[in-house]
């Protein structure tokens, strides 16, 4: 099994987050991983992205070539659509939150965003924002999308979960339960959408 | 069976089982640590921060008393890792590759003194300008100096090479250049580690003349190094960090070097490349190796991250008969960052392509935190200068760069660490006056208390404004070297009292602080104006943690 994966965003949006718990769900497997990281000056309210790929069989780049990503998990709408070039035409799933993060002056008409997202075969759109405060974690959009995303990572939906207990383990109980609750929303969501 | 030695070296180095996951930075700390290091030496920089930042969160570093804070600049920290490797201890300075710019000084020369305990210098290059205003080559340098280099195909090597670089370096005497570039110091990957080992004692150079760099020592010593040179190139002929894989299909013979071996090995998903491949890791070029590749296949393709460095080595002055391909024919973009497609591509494989992106999108660069005191300090310049004839900001290489762009169109420079001040001087030595520097408390320290003395100097009609906010922001909040004293520095280089202005760049200062900056600007001296305020990014962590430590 591989997955390649973009993750967008806008910097501080916590994508770095949601490759954690992927990357420690697939160590568990014993996969396979590389993960190219943006630090710097593109952190400053600017686009970010991270290539992540986990595989059974070892990895050559760092960087996943265009048109092969099997998915691409944007914690924001217009981020979402900035890396389809990395997509793959024919397999290729999408999944984003659909709350834009209005930093710029000419922000898009987000009703035309989510247009071209929705036009898209293979995609599950979601407010995560909305859900993540249902769950009481407002803070944890991310997992929300991590959630809706976990269906195509090719990996039981436990070991997100556990992952989850890992990487927040020095965190109260309660803020695992809402990171937990949050991913879980997620998945929920995507079942019924697809 | 060397197909498959090849194969099984490539392997192993990533194979997931019991391995740490590390960024390349972080490897090449651990590896560090490991090997028997005694300092790190460094000014933040990115790709090159977490080299440092990892050794200063290390527990076991601070158990063992390891050097490992911040130093001025990159010149400050080469010349001090010189004089740890003087003492007989294993140094490492790392810096961005246009730190390198700033320590040239120190590192040419340190190749002529040679080392004693082992040295190793890092630079991060930064192929397709991620984070900086140019994309040099450090190899380059470590060619001018005539020292070894190590280039790093992935994370695994990025730790091994550390040790094997001390080694070497205490074996010729020699420090050795680390070259690395973004995605190798900022992507992640398994790494074992070896087993750890023990700092060196205290102890001098047998001679205590090595580094006194009197023209007639020097004379010898340049001697001695170009002698040592040719066992330089034996040593790359033979280190296991150059590998030569041998494929039946002689029409091409590929030369890769560093992370690009990862792009032309994603374009072979069974790993089996037909060609003969020599991998570079290891400078000066091992030439009989290249020779091998050269004289047994038709032609050459060559792949490697940033400047034609190698490509230029082999197609020489005058051209041969050899076909050789790679960013100076056009094979390759001749800039920028490689990928799996551009070597698709050169290798004549087909290119994959996504979706198109939708006509909508637009694009979202970086800019200047909510609540950021250079926001209240721009507001207040622009409308001081307003009704002015625009460009006559010179500014400087920090978060406040970010300036530049829209809302503030603020400034009208960077182009390196210190520029600022310098460039308004010389402008206002022209008489283009009023002249403004803007530049932030540690790239002040850097590089600008230099050039604010030749303005005192020359009492030139200059304004100088220090933004303090407390912090090395842009790397992500590090310690500024002259944190609460930038008055007492301006004051003893010579800045007029009067002229040393203190100011809270806050909205409900507006109207004073637009004053106070008037009246600077129609000061025909040197003043300097001090807008204070912590970096807004430093407040919400130093919260956070008083926050946690309350709970």
């Amino acid at each position: 099994m591989k997955k390649d994966i973009i993750l967008a965003g806008v910097g501080g949006q916590g994508i770095i987050s949601i490759a954690s718990v992927i990357g420690y769900a697939a160590l568990q497997e014993k996969m396979f991983l590389k993960q190219s990281e943006v630090h710097g000056m593109a952190q400053r309210g600017g686009d970010v992205m991270s290539n992540l790929r986990i595989s059974h069989q070892d990895i050559a780049s760092d960087l996943i070539p265009f048109g092969q990503a099997d998915l691409i998990i944007s914690v924001e709408p217009l981020e979402s659509l900035r890396y389809l070039g990395y997509l793959s035409p024919t397999q290729g799933w999408l999944v984003t939150n659909t709350t834009p993060f209005d930093n710029i002056p000419k922000y898009p008409d987000i009703e035309k965003v989510i247009a071209e997202i929705t036009k898209l075969p293979r995609h599950i759109a979601l407010d995560a924002d909305k859900l993540a405060k249902e769950a009481g974690a407002a803070k944890s959009a991310n997992m929300v999308i991590l959630g809706a995303a976990s269906p195509f990572l090719g990996l039981a939906f436990e070991k997100f979960e556990d992952a989850i207990r890992f990487i927040f383990r020095t965190k109260e109980e309660s803020v695992i339960a809402r990171n937990l609750d949050a991913l879980r929303l997620g998945r929920e969501f995507a079942d019924k959408y697809i | 069976m060397k197909i498959f030695l090849f194969l099984l070296r490539y392997n192993h180095n990533t194979i997931m089982v019991n391995k740490l996951l590390l960024l390349g930075d972080e490897a090449i700390a651990l590896g560090a640590l490991d090997a028997g290091l005694s300092g790190i030496y460094a000014y933040p920089g990115t790709p090159s921060t977490e080299i440092t930042e990892y050794v200063q969160n290390s527990k076991a570093a601070k158990e063992k008393n390891i050097h490992c804070s911040w130093s001025t600049n990159e010149k400050t920290a080469m010349e001090a890792a010189l004089g740890m490797s003087y003492a007989g201890k294993r140094a490492m300075v790392c810096m961005k590759h246009v730190g390198l710019n700033v320590a040239a000084d120190p590192f040419i020369n340190s190749a002529i003194t040679g080392a004693n305990g082992g040295l190793i210098v890092v630079s991060a290059d930064d192929p397709s300008m991620h984070s900086s205003q140019n994309e040099q080559d450090s190899r380059f340098y470590g060619k001018f100096a005539m020292v070894p280099i190590l280039e790093p195909s992935n994370q695994q090597e990025a730790y091994d090479m550390v040790r094997y670089g001390f080694d070497f370096s205490e074996k010729y005497m020699v420090p050795v250049l680390l070259r690395i570039t973004t995605r190798m110091a900022h992507s992640r990957s398994g790494v074992v580690r070896s087993a750890g080992r023990e700092q060196n004692a205290l102890h001098l150079p047998s001679d205590l003349r090595q580094f006194v760099l009197l023209p007639a020592i020097a004379k010898k010593r340049y001697s001695k190094l170009i002698e040592t040179h040719q066992h330089f190139t034996e040593e790359s002929e033979n280190s296991p960090f150059n590998t030569y894989h041998d494929g039946p299909d002689k029409s091409m013979g590929i030369l890769v070097a560093g992370i690009a071996l990862n792009y032309l090995m994603e374009n072979f998903p069974d790993r089996n490349i037909p060609f003969p491949v020599l991998k570079i890791g290891q400078y000066p070029m091992p030439r009989k190796l290249v020779e091998k590749l050269e004289s047994e296949c038709n032609e050459l393709l060559i792949v490697e991250d940033g400047y034609p460095m190698i490509e230029e080595l082999i197609r020489g002055y005058i051209p041969g008969p050899k076909k050789i391909r790679g960013r100076l024919d056009g094979t390759i973009p001749r800039t920028g960052e490689l990928n799996p497609n551009i070597l698709a591509v050169a290798l004549g494989l087909p290119d994959t392509t996504g979706l198109p992106v939708p006509d909508l999108m637009v694009g979202r660069p970086p800019q200047l935190c909510a609540g950021c005191p250079h926001i209240d300090s721009y507001k207040a310049l622009n409308e001081v200068l307003e009704g002015l004839p625009k460009g006559r900001v010179f500014s400087d290489i920090g978060c406040y760069t970010l300036g530049a762009l829209q809302p503030y169109e603020a400034i009208n420079s960077c182009v390196d660490m210190g520029a600022s001040i310098t460039m308004a001087k010389g402008a206002a030595d022209a008489g283009f006056v009023p002249s403004v520097a803007v530049i932030g408390d540690s790239t002040f320290t850097h590089s600008g208390i230099t050039g604010l003395l030749d303005a005192v100097n020359d009492k030139s009609p200059v304004t100088v404004i220090i933004l303090d906010n407390a912090t090395t922001a842009m790397t992500g909040g590090q310690d500024s070297a002259g944190a609460g004293r930038i008055e007492d520095i301006c004051k003893a280089v010579g800045v007029e009292e009067a002229h040393i202005r203190v100011m809270r760049p806050l909205k409900k200062y507006h109207d004073e602080n637009v004053t106070i900056m008037r009246e600077e600007l129609d000061y025909q001296g040197v003043s300097v104006i001090i807008p204070r305020r912590e970096c807004i990014v430093s407040v919400d962590k130093r919260m956070r943690i008083k926050f946690k430590q309350k709970q």
